[in-house]
């Protein structure tokens, strides 16, 4: 009897270990077909290879606007380079001559979130330069309400400042592309000023654009950083943070496409920022062999992927991460081969003054592309610097030296 | 009775049940544990040294001392979590609040200490207060105020995933120093053969053993008749509010510790210990421990945690994407759960072979060729 008791958990106990690795054979399945990228990279270069990377990065590759991007990373701009917030590319200027007013306006101004290091600096100072806009009687008060990173509390947002808010003016900072372009077009229907900044809509309703140059930039600029200070062969770890964002993911697209062309072998992970997973992944992939690269498509958790290659007592990797002061501490203290991409955190002046400019009814640009220009090296002391003092979540470039409260309010990091 | 293997058939369940008390007791070491490996406590185990081989087969270098050592290293944060998490859940409770515990100690540590070495220690004292506050909140909203803990935890989830946010708004903030940030990272140097000793491996195998003599205590034992029939236990002497209550204080503290471990090892950032509540409980249930109480082992717990783990890392390094885990951590849950609740309950009772004397009757009275059969064995009953 016994015998036949002790068969029956065993029998379930073989079906639990059967079961696990049924779920770990079964879910290897689908995505080494769906996007065998690293596996069949890193073997050879079978068909296969060829084909499924594409598979992955055509959704959000863009030839056009990738070619757009690589020129304008050495356009001319216009403006004084002492305040790049103002500068732009030449191109086609918005007359806003029936915007001109004589009294202080009211912005409302419809946040995507502050719920990172880089949105955290921009609204810092995003503010002082608003103290500065009413102090000179162009902006009354702004209004803000923050979306949370949730596309329908902003569509709500925007459809309450258009009905309820009162506003002379809509600044909007796009939670995701696609979802915001209805809400977006209401806005202009209203007939005011619309500013749009950072991630864009599928509408050119707005009264201007502001953004860096973008996405495929930051890719080109940090890929061809790696494949310049790489061998062909050598292996690429690039952390990502979220799938589906356009700025991020047109980030990876770009690297993504000159990796495979330079014949650099690429393994991505999504770690959501969260340090835990960084460390996590490389680890692993020390496990498994030499990495020579990190790229990363923000640098928010750059200081845990160099700490994971120190822990392992690996060689440290030639390195991509962000204008954000803790890589740029850990890589001068380091040494690392390195390039800080800038994602231009001053661009969250430019909304404000470009309602100054509607306001006294002067043109702006209908797409104002602002530089983008990564911290090298070589200029890394400066930044260090002139942002000493400052926390290590704050970004280099961010752009508010010449602001009241400089440096004290960007120092205890008080997010209003 | 105690050769009831010998005689034929399914002859004699109610007499071979009398016979074997404590059927996990008797019987030499070899044959215990040969018989515990076939529970899912055990079978964790087996499951554990399976996903070991295969790790080591796709990747060779994982199975050196120095590489294995740093593995475990990095898996007690979940380890631990797992058998804090084990406590409430052998005590027929939840805990979700345990990766909000996590983020908060994080960004404690991370504001409070920041640069200022002397408040290492008062801020670990903090945060171990903190740690029992949360616990008692919680065993109490469970036990005295009768919410079910699954709501009470997530209302304090709730509630701390929002003061996390209040204090960083949702990003980063810096570091706290390095000398805090040893305990975590750091180690003993110059190991022979294993090259470094991790601290978090220490203070991993300081709180097992520390668990096991707890678990082997009365208090272990009354948490156990707990979550197995609260009645029976409050009648037979036990303070059914006051064990849980502990068994809450137990999680949230292992949740602290992981906390601490974790600062060290990744850094502060508001989604650290993100999905840590989810990870242990499926650690705990891939140990074999029962959903509902009163059964499972501490050990299996942390053994769950490791097999997790290593799975995960199997599929890093198969090259599956990192967006299958929660998906593989999905499919592990209801699996193990349907797995071990039914073995659990074979292996505690001889399936009543479904009331034998009321059916036989009936089916005799039939004139049915399979008369034959139950005849054989009426003699024996």
């Amino acid at each position: 009897m016994r015998r036949k008791i002790h068969r029956a958990p065993m029998a379930v106990a073989s079906a639990l270990l059967l079961g696990a690795f049924a779920t770990s054979c079964s879910t290897e399945d689908p995505t080494d077909s769906a996007s065998g990228t690293d596996e069949s990279s890193e073997t050879s270069e079978s068909p296969d290879a060829a084909e499924s990377p594409e598979e992955g990065g055509e959704e959000w590759f863009d030839q056009a606007v990738y070619d757009e991007q690589y020129e304008q990373r050495s356009a001319t701009f216009e403006g004084d380079p002492e305040t790049p917030w103002l500068q732009y590319i030449d191109g086609e200027m918005t007359d806003t001559a029936d915007y001109k007013s004589n009294k202080a306006g009211k912005a409302c101004f419809a946040n995507a979130s502050i719920s990172n290091p880089w949105r955290q600096t921009g609204w810092i100072t995003m503010n002082q330069q608003l103290k500065d806009l009413q102090d000179k009687g162009v902006i009354s008060e702004m209004e803000t309400r923050d979306a949370g990173d949730d596309d329908n509390t902003q569509i709500a947002d925007i459809d309450y400042f258009i009905s309820e808010g009162n506003c002379d003016a809509f600044i909007i900072s796009p939670n995701s592309t696609a979802a915001m372009t209805d809400a977006v077009e209401r806005a202009c229907e209203t007939g005011k000023p619309v500013v749009v900044f950072d991630r864009g809509v599928e509408t050119d309703c707005a009264t201007t654009f502001i953004h860096p140059i973008g996405g495929f930039a930051w890719g080109i600029d940090t890929a061809e950083f790696l494949i310049d200070n790489l061998e062909e062969g050598d292996k690429v770890v690039a952390l990502r943070i979220l799938p589906g964002v356009d700025v991020l993911e047109q980030r990876w697209a770009a690297a993504e496409k000159l990796f495979e062309e330079n014949g650099i072998e690429a393994v991505d992970f999504f770690t959501g920022a969260d340090p835990t997973e960084i460390k996590t992944f490389i680890t692993d992939e020390l496990n498994k062999g030499e990495v020579q690269g990190v790229w990363m498509d923000a640098g928010d958790g750059a200081v845990a992927a160099i700490e994971a290659f120190e822990d392992f007592g690996a060689d440290l990797p030639v390195m991509t991460g962000e204008d954000e002061m803790s890589f740029l501490r850990k890589w001068e203290e380091t040494g690392l081969t390195g390039l800080a991409p800038v994602y231009s955190n001053f661009q969250w002046r430019t909304p404000l003054l470009a309602l100054e400019k509607i306001f006294a009814g002067e043109e702006v640009p209908k797409e104002w592309v602002l530089p983008q220009t990564p911290i090298t090296e070589d200029e890394r002391a400066d930044y260090l610097e002139a942002n000493d003092g400052m926390p290590d979540g704050h970004y280099a470039k961010f752009g508010g030296e010449d602001l009241v409260g400089y440096p004290e309010v960007w120092q205890e990091r008080q997010i209003p | 009775m105690s050769t009831a293997t010998s005689s034929p058939a399914a002859s004699q369940p109610e007499a071979s049940t009398a016979g074997r008390t404590l059927p996990l007791t008797e019987g030499s070491l070899p044959q215990r544990l040969a018989r515990g490996a076939l529970t899912p406590g055990g079978a964790v185990f087996i499951l554990l040294a399976v996903l070991f081989i295969a790790v080591v087969w796709v990747n060779p270098s994982f199975g050196e001392p120095p590489q294995l050592i740093r593995f475990i290293g990095r898996t007690a944060p979940i380890a631990i979590a797992a058998m804090g998490q084990y406590y409430v859940i052998v005590a027929g409770e939840f805990d979700l609040s345990m990766g909000a515990v996590i983020a908060t100690q994080v960004v404690i540590a991370g504001n409070y200490i920041g640069d200022d070495e002397s408040r290492v220690l008062p801020a670990i004292a903090l945060m171990l207060l903190i740690g029992v506050v949360v616990g008692v909140v919680n065993g109490l909203g469970t036990t005295i105020l009768q919410v079910p803990s699954f709501i009470v935890t997530l209302g304090t989830m709730l509630a701390l995933g929002g003061l996390v946010r209040y204090l960083t708004g949702g990003a980063a903030t810096g570091n706290p120093v390095d000398t805090f940030r040893e305990i975590g990272r750091g180690g003993i140097q110059d190991v022979p053969v294993l090259e470094v000793l991790p601290y978090p491996v220490i203070i991993l195998v300081v709180i097992m053993i520390a668990g096991v003599w707890l678990m082997r205590s009365p208090f272990g034992r009354t948490i156990i008749a707990t979550g197995d029939n609260p009645d029976a236990a409050s009648l037979a002497g036990a303070h059914v509010w006051w064990v849980k209550t502990r068994a809450f204080i137990l999680s949230s503290l292992s949740a602290t510790v992981a906390g601490i471990l974790l600062v060290g090892y990744a850094g502060v950032h508001p989604s650290v210990g993100a999905g840590y509540e989810f990870t242990a409980i499926t650690a705990v249930v891939l140990g074999g421990v029962v959903l509902g109480g009163g059964r499972g082992w501490l050990l299996s717990a942390a053994a769950g945690a490791f097999a997790l783990e290593l799975l995960f890392s199997f599929l890093n390094f198969q090259e599956v994407e990192s967006t299958w885990r929660p998906t593989v951590q999905g499919v592990i849950i209801i699996l193990a759960v349907a797995a071990a609740g039914r073995a659990w309950s074979l292996g505690r009772r001889p399936p009543r072979t479904s009331p034998p004397a009321p059916s036989a009757p009936p089916a005799s009275t039939a004139p049915s060729p399979t008369t034959a059969r139950p005849g054989t064995e009426t003699g024996e009953i």
